[in-house]
């Protein structure tokens, strides 16, 4: 049952758009920084493999331009 | 079960999610999340929104807390300040979690046989106050101190001063602005004669050039630099960062340049070299407005005890200085500054250019610098020479690290040296002062006696037998703490500490003091651009917890000194600070009415005729200009700035074969100073969990050192073992290792060293001499 939290960022002019495309999913929460185009995505699925699925899914949106794996850490040294 | 393992879960994605938005805090300063905001809002919350000033950095954001049922349950940024204009940064979005901690010091304990026992405030406040009768008696006047905050409000830092230098009448109270702003105030003295900026944030939408000298902005003033990076994006303005080490700063700047720890001096030297030969000096500026001064050189580094110093200054003329400068030809400086010919002369022309506004801004990097005033001044000198200053968009501007460093340690004066207006020295001042607190004058003592460093020298040596700490944790903060905790921890001194969470510091007092926390006390703080705010009270503090100055007026009454605190409990903040305004009236430093900072997000002293004054010392924005010309700096008596000759001069301890790397220490974006607060905040915490030992890439890997690997870092004074840290966070010159200090379980102030600015008095955390091994 992984979570899993994302940076995720628009193609330019589409954070609306990318917004709604990952808000579609039910495995997504997704919260749109208001002053950045920028959005936190937070990804709940029951295995890993649906959480694969559902990562192949979001990279096929047009309005992606890139997504950025956090999973609750900033940066390697947090992970100890 | 399920419950649990929802709850279990849910606590997981709010983690993930706030660890995702701490790191885009990190790349974005300042950005903002709406859904943020409502987080913790009970669904059809009827919240009581108050405002007030961010507990943090001396940035001074102007926040909203939501508040329902007594709790604080939610933050956001005022889009009312001017300040940061709803923007928040990661600290500021979590800052009221702390309060909830659960070790949280809600009761006043006393050291009974080695044990510290619950006991009622009152009691506890009749042994601090009898305590130091007994010691004054015994000892006398000067052999009980206080040591405060740049994070104590106005109104304690005002109480704390009257009680020590009015009522008992010793100048043995000084503060942790110390360790970070006195090379600034120095700086400011010496150049304008008037302490703290001439500018205001506004600047901000006028430069064309940001130069960041030695700060790291993006994680120590986030909110500003996101307004700076909003006008590179907006206007293509552009920022230089010049440091020693490379950081998130360096990488969202146009150009890094990168120097050898101290020799800032130099290059600074140097950039007036060029402005000076390649005729970009404003003559009419310089005539009509500047003088040229030298001081004395080679004052030593205040390594010993009872160490002293004064100045000497001397007038010279520009021929002289020019001759000076002539040491720094960009030639000569980059042998040892390793900053390139090209690169000083490029920084050179963005100043000399008469076309471009310059902002240049700095903190700690500066100030934390055994000649901290002296490169104050070379800072100022640059902008004097080239006539940019006092005007929107061209401003040298010292940044602050604390919420009321200028408010509290800099205008009240928690300094030994200082009063609320002026200092000890004048006799002007101490009569206005003896007047205003209705004490015989000459019970306000004439000379200065310890500073940070040295009271803590004296408490090592037995000289001091009281100490009382506020709002301020000096057994991590301090340089060579390795000193300084067996000195608090000898029987010849009684330790009070009064803080809101458990501390080193607090592990060494005989008496424990439940201080109550920033939005559980009304209070007023001052900010970098000399901004006062004002908040009240928004949640009651838990079980005896109660504001700092209150505990100060409660033990002066018990001293016997009643009379000249007679505030009410209710209202003692207004009633202070009504008083405390009297010190400034006029339009130099006219404070703004309680009834305008209650409804405003702050105002700008000086605040003359309902108004702030943005720009100091330019006839078009400062009332208080008389000299019928377009700049008067008052501050001087002949209205002139000054232009100091400050030469390079080594640190006290470089890496030599014994101890081969520069250590330098700071600060991260998630926790505040020594983390007693930011620790406590689960989010911050699981965000940078612990210190560690930033390598250049190439030093590990000659040292065969890895990522996360036990390092053991050794000075003559002490050591630390931390992890490795390569490529992460930021990245040091070659020969450099860096540390941040939040982390009171790696004590990297063990491993510092003690020498401070002569002149300001201001300890260097910036530059010792270690050795590295595998732990």
């Amino acid at each position: 049952m992984p979570i899993k939290s994302y940076l995720v960022h628009p193609q330019v002019g589409r954070k609306v758009e990318l917004l709604d495309a990952l808000s579609a999913f039910e495995e997504c929460e997704v919260m749109p920084a208001t002053n950045e185009d920028i959005l936190v995505l937070v990804t709940d699925t029951i295995d890993e493999a649906s959480e694969e699925l559902l990562k192949e899914k979001i990279e096929k949106i047009e309005s992606l331009k890139l997504l950025a794996m956090v999973s609750g850490f900033n940066s390697p040294q947090n992970q100890q | 079960m399920y419950n649990s393992l929802s709850n279990r879960r849910s606590f997981i994605k709010k983690m993930a999610r706030l660890s995702a938005m701490a790191a885009a805090a990190s790349m974005f300063p300042g950005i903002m999340f709406a859904s943020e905001q409502e987080e913790g809002i009970p669904e059809g919350a009827n919240l009581d929104w108050k405002k007030g000033p961010c507990r943090f950095c001396g940035v001074g954001c102007g926040i909203l807390v939501g508040t329902e049922n007594g709790k604080a349950v939610a933050v956001k940024g005022d889009p009312n300040s001017s300040v940061n204009k709803g923007l928040l940064c990661v600290k500021g979005y979590h800052q009221t979690m702390c309060i909830q901690s659960k070790d949280r010091l809600t009761h006043a304990l006393v050291k009974k046989n080695g044990t510290y026992v619950k006991t009622p405030i009152n009691e506890a406040l009749d042994i601090v106050a009898n305590k130091m009768k007994d010691t004054i008696a015994a000892h006398g006047k000067d052999s009980v101190a206080m040591y405060t905050s740049g994070q104590s409000t106005i109104p304690e830092g005002y109480v704390a001063s009257k009680l020590m230098k009015g009522a008992i009448g010793t100048n043995n109270l000084d503060c942790n602005a110390r360790l970070c702003m006195a090379s600034a105030v120095a700086g400011f003295l010496t150049s304008f004669g008037a302490d703290e900026p001439m500018g205001c944030y506004e600047d901000i939408d006028h430069a064309d050039y940001f130069i960041t000298w030695g700060n790291n902005m993006a994680e120590m003033h986030p909110v500003l630099f996101s307004r700076i990076l909003e006008q590179k994006a907006r206007r293509g303005a552009k920022i230089i960062d010049f440091a020693t080490r490379t950081t998130r700063s360096s990488t969202a700047s146009d150009r890094s340049i990168l120097f050898e720890p101290q020799t800032d001096l130099a290059v600074g030297n140097a950039i007036c070299y060029e402005i000076v030969n390649n005729g970009w000096v404003n003559k009419s500026f310089i005539e009509k407005h500047c003088n040229f001064s030298k001081g004395l050189t080679k004052m030593g580094y205040g390594l010993e005890d009872k160490y002293k110093f004064k100045d000497k200054p001397e007038k010279i003329d520009f021929d002289q200085y020019r001759i000076f400068l002539e040491d720094y030809t960009p030639e000569k400086v980059a042998k040892y500054s390793k900053v390139s010919v090209k690169d000083i002369k490029y920084l050179a022309s963005i100043y000399g250019n008469p076309n471009k506004k310059v902002m240049s801004l700095w903190c700690m990097g500066v100030n934390q610098h055994t000649r901290g005033t002296w490169m104050n001044n070379i800072i100022y000198n640059i902008h004097l020479l080239t006539g940019k200053i006092s005007q929107p968009g061209n401003s040298p501007f010292s940044l602050t690290g604390q919420p009321s460093a200028c408010g509290t340690a800099r205008e009240v004066g928690t300094f030994t040296h200082k009063l609320p207006k002026g200092v000890v020295m004048n006799p002007k001042h101490r009569e206005l002062a003896a007047k205003i607190w209705k004490v015989p004058v000459e019970r306000i003592p004439s000379k200065p006696t310890y500073h940070t460093t040295e009271m803590f020298r004296a408490v090592d040596r037995g000289d001091i037998k009281f100490i009382w700490t506020q709002a301020v944790n000096p057994l991590v903060s301090l340089p060579k703490t390795s000193r300084y905790r067996p000195a608090m921890e000898k029987e010849s001194c009684f330790v009070v500490v009064s803080d809101v969470f458990p501390t080193p510091t607090s592990d060494v007092a005989d008496v424990i003091l439940p201080a109550a926390w920033h939005i559980e006390k009304s209070g007023l703080y001052g900010n970098s651009e000399r901004r006062t705010q004002h908040w009240d009270k928004m949640v009651e503090g838990p079980g005896d917890t109660t504001p700092d100055a209150w505990m100060f007026i409660e033990v002066a009454k018990r001293m016997g000194f009643g009379d000249l605190f007679p505030y009410s409990k209710e209202n003692h903040v207004e009633e202070i600070y009504n008083e405390y305004r009297q010190f400034h009236e006029g339009k130099k430093h006219g404070m703004a009415p309680l009834e305008v900072l209650k409804k405003e997000s702050g105002a700008i002293w000086p605040y003359v005729d309902g108004k702030s004054t943005q720009w100091r010392f330019n006839a078009k924005y400062d009332p208080a200009c008389s000299n019928d010309e377009d700049f008067h700096f008052y501050g001087k008596p002949d209205g002139k700035a000054v232009i100091w000759q400050r030469p390079y001069e080594p640190a006290p301890e470089s890496p030599d074969s014994e101890y081969p790397f520069w250590l330098n220490t700071g600060r991260v974006i998630e926790h505040w100073h020594t983390g007693s607060m930011t620790r406590r905040i689960p989010v911050l915490h699981k965000a940078m969990p612990h210190a560690y030992v930033e390598f250049h890439p190439e030093d590990a890997k000659a040292l065969s050192i890895r990522n996360g690997e036990n390092i053991k870092v050794t000075s003559r004074r002490g050591s630390c073992v931390l992890p490795a840290s390569i490529n992460e966070r930021g990245l040091p010159t070659k020969g450099q290792v860096f540390v941040p200090f939040f982390d009171e379980n790696m004590l990297i102030n063990d491993v510092t060293l003690d020498a401070f600015c002569p002149i300001s008095k201001e300890p260097d955390f910036k530059k010792c001499a270690v050795k590295v091994e595998k732990a």
